[in-house]
């Protein structure tokens, strides 16, 4: 039986993989990426204390579709976003996104 | 060492690689295709964690539509190579700051005795989760099928070139 904080550990790589993809990255496609990595390693997270809580439940993996229908709808706004700023302004690179600055 | 115990190596690693990889590469494309690695290896430990219909969903969504609709965001926007320039300090914060939070959440992690009770969890729990989602939360089923059709039509309209009509 794999134990609970190995699967912790893997969710806690994942979440500041994300973190640092959405800090470092500069292409706005790759920080909506991480940002699906960071709702991932939450939903492993929420599928584990489904089954190694102390009252196991399937509360933490009807949870997880919900999570996954809001990341999916936010990916396809998120890209809808993208491009309509592309076909503006020729770019997607997020250290030239300073309309709202100036 | 048990078969569980090499699928969850094999699993965690399919993921980890593919997420640092995707930190690594230069190409978008091969970052977009690293992520969809990321995304079947997450699939898999949830199989691990008799969570079949979730890894279903998983590869269904993630490994398969949300991918492809990113890689096809790539080759519209056409970018080939992320650009270099970049502020000095900034790389090193972005790392501090993902280190902080990481080191913080691997603390608690291995701070904490955690009481596991897997006895009770059911293990063909597909059925469950039917009968969950249309009794106990059938009010979050339907909000989450409407944002589902706010969101498609958002989309066409953001989207929408504006001279068209």
């Amino acid at each position: 039986m794999v134990p609970l904080s190995a699967y912790l550990a893997v969710a806690a790589i994942l979440f500041t993989i994300g973190v640092f993809g959405v800090l470092f990255k500069r292409n706005s496609i790759i920080v909506l990426l991480s940002i699906e990595l960071m709702l991932n390693a939450a939903n492993i997270n929420l599928v584990a204390f489904s089954k190694f809580g102390i009252y196991p439940d399937t509360a933490g993996q009807i949870f997880s579709l919900f999570v996954i229908a809001v990341a999916a709808v936010e990916a396809a706004v998120g890209l809808a976003i993208l491009i309509l700023y592309f076909r503006n302004r020729g770019t997607i690179n997020i250290n030239e996104m300073d309309i709202m600055k100036r | 060492m048990t078969g569980e115990y090499i699928a969850f190596f094999i699993f965690a690693f399919m993921s980890i690689t593919g997420a640092v990889l995707v930190i690594n590469l230069t190409r978008v494309i091969h970052m977009v295709l690293a992520m969809g690695l990321t995304f079947l290896g997450v699939a898999g430990l949830f199989l691990i964690l008799n969570a079949e219909f979730l890894a279903f969903v998983q590869v269904l969504i993630y490994a398969g539509a949300i991918t492809i609709m990113m890689a096809l965001g790539v080759m519209m926007t056409n970018q080939h190579h992320e650009k270099q320039v970049r502020r000095r300090w900034h790389s090193f914060f972005a790392f501090v700051g993902a280190v902080t939070i990481g080191g913080t959440v691997f603390y608690g992690i291995y701070k904490t005795p955690w009481v596991c009770n897997p006895s009770g969890f059911d293990e063909n729990n597909i059925l469950t989760i039917g009968e969950r989602m249309f009794t106990e939360y059938v009010v979050p089923f339907e909000i989450a099928s409407v944002l589902l059709l706010v969101a498609l039509i958002g989309a066409v309209l953001i989207a929408k070139r504006e001279g068209d009509q």
